[in-house]
């Protein structure tokens, strides 16, 4: 039997709100980040990933209040990143209610942390994720602040490194198809998760569940994380219920405009299809 | 209300506090705790704990808890161990060369093969949710009157490890659970000792349950 592949919502939260960019920028409005979680963990999310967008461009970190609220009633592990950089950040963190904690600036910047911080919270409390972009001489490397920040690191060695230094995971970004709903980086994801023992969580590019099956038949993912795809899906059908927080760019929200590239799916739905497809997923059980 | 009094051992060997919560949860009250004093007047004691097997004894050693944790094992108060609380439980473990466990329940604790039967590679650590199955010379009676009473066979639970455990006696076996190929101890039942090598607290609505049931029997426990 297969091992089972995780199905992660990934919710990228700047102040009080979802939001939802491309290629990491330009940001919109969806709401406020529980309503979304306590919807995905009552339709079966294997796990959940906040990302605080803004926190390391203004090295703010305002997520302790939504990550305490997530965690009362939340009981699957919840993955928290965005401007994470001290041993004292992480136990913040931690000590909210976040179960894993994700690195990528501070990484780079300081590749020891990995060690210390695994050493200290065990290595499956830290993942480290790697924003990759393709360059034009086909090299892939790694870039910190939201794709924005060159750092000259070439990401299977990084990915490498970041094992041997005690990281838990890699969630690997490929910073030119996120928030595209093109599909992942097929070539990207199969050659980190090959290179590594510990599991690669892809992310950047679901547009459909096709998608989904590919990278994980083709790109060997263990897990994928996604947005849009569910976002959409819950704002179609759910979440008129909810108020929209007022902070930021809500135009797109309130006339109710989708993403024409993306097609919006529900977690049962996605987990039935890729299970149609061979894939083994958490599912609830049948015996007595 | 009388909340029971839970000893969350905590010995730095990782993060506590959704075990906290889970306990909170399900109307306990936890204690996050080191002192020998407050771990042996507890109700019920649960040793939680992620990394590495070695580090983990040498701790518990350093802090002084190895003689607390048998005593309170010996009194036939609810213990729980899960994740590595439940590998310390055994013999020893060949975790970077051979550590000697607890030893409460008799058996090795050994790591996943990273290349199976047909010569293909596998990930190890675990890292996600499998399904949790009794043994198949148990019968359907097996859960009963266990933390795992509520469970439905073959239910999905959260795990995150490269180590497992084989006990030698296999009465003292649970559940199982495969993966990748492996088929191995995923719980045992010893008496007052429940553990578990997943994570029951991270185990969405399934593993509530367990901890419900756990806390049930620290209730019925004053009733008798």
């Amino acid at each position: 039997m297969a091992k089972n592949i995780r199905i992660i919502p990934r919710l990228d939260i700047k102040g009080p709100n979802l939001v939802k960019g491309i290629h990491l920028e330009g940001l919109r409005v969806l709401g406020k980040p529980e309503d979304f979680a306590r919807h995905y963990y009552e339709s079966g999310a294997d796990e959940l990933i906040y990302v605080d967008v803004v926190a390391s461009l203004y090295e703010r970190n305002s997520l302790h209040d939504i990550i305490s609220r997530t965690a009362q009633e939340i009981f699957i592990p919840l993955t928290v990143g965005g401007g994470i950089r001290t041993i004292d950040d992480i136990r913040e963190v931690l000590r909210a209610g976040a179960d894993k904690v994700s690195l990528n600036t501070a990484a780079v910047k300081n590749p020891q942390i990995i060690k210390e911080a695994s050493r200290i919270f065990g290595s499956s409390t830290i993942v480290v994720a790697i924003e990759a972009i393709r360059e034009t001489d086909g090299r892939y490397l790694a870039y910190t602040d939201n794709g924005r920040q060159f750092t000259g690191v070439e990401v299977f060695s990084w990915a490498k490194q970041v094992e041997a230094l005690g990281a838990g995971e890699i969630l690997l970004t490929s910073v030119d198809r996120e928030g595209t709903g093109q599909g992942f980086d097929i070539e990207l994801t199969r050659k980190v998760s090959d290179s590594v023992s510990i599991p690669v969580i892809a992310h950047g590019g679901a547009g459909k569940i096709d998608h989904i099956g590919q990278v994980i038949k083709e790109g060997s993912a263990d897990a994928v994380t996604f947005a849009s795809v569910l976002h959409y899906d819950f704002i179609k059908n759910i979440s008129s219920k909810f108020e929209a927080g007022k902070e930021g760019n809500t135009e797109f929200l309130n006339k109710g405009i989708g993403f024409s590239k993306v097609s919006p799916a529900g977690l049962q739905e996605i987990k039935n299809k890729l299970g149609e497809a061979g894939i083994n997923c958490r599912v609830a059980a049948k015996g007595a | 209300m009388n909340k029971k009094s839970v000893a969350i051992i905590d010995y730095g060997m990782g993060n506590m506090f959704s075990v906290m919560r889970a306990c909170e949860h399900v109307g306990l009250n936890p204690v996050l705790t080191s002192d020998k004093k407050v771990i042996l007047e507890a109700e019920g004691a649960i040793l939680p704990g992620v990394g590495a097997f070695g580090d983990a004894m040498e701790n518990l050693k350093k802090t002084d808890l190895v003689a607390p944790i048998k005593d309170f094992i010996s009194a036939g108060k609810p213990f729980m161990g899960i994740c590595l609380g439940l590998q310390l439980l055994l013999s020893e473990s060949e975790e970077f060369g051979t550590n000697k466990g607890l030893d409460i329940i008799k058996g090795r604790v050994i790591k996943f093969p990273t290349i199976d039967k047909h010569n293909e590679r596998k990930k190890v650590p675990q890292v996600g949710w499998n399904r949790i199955y009794r043994p198949s010379a148990a019968n359907g009676e097996h859960w009963k009157n266990s933390p795992l009473e509520e469970i439905k066979n073959e239910e999905f639970m959260y795990f995150v490890h490269s180590f497992y455990c084989a006990p030698e006696q296999a009465e003292v076996v649970l559940s199982l659970t495969d993966y990748e190929g492996t088929e191995y101890c995923s719980s045992v039942l010893v008496k007052n000792v429940f553990a578990c090598q997943f994570h029951p607290e991270k185990s969405a609505d399934e593993g509530l349950k367990i901890y419900k049931k756990w806390a049930q029997t620290l209730k019925n426990r004053e009733e008798q």
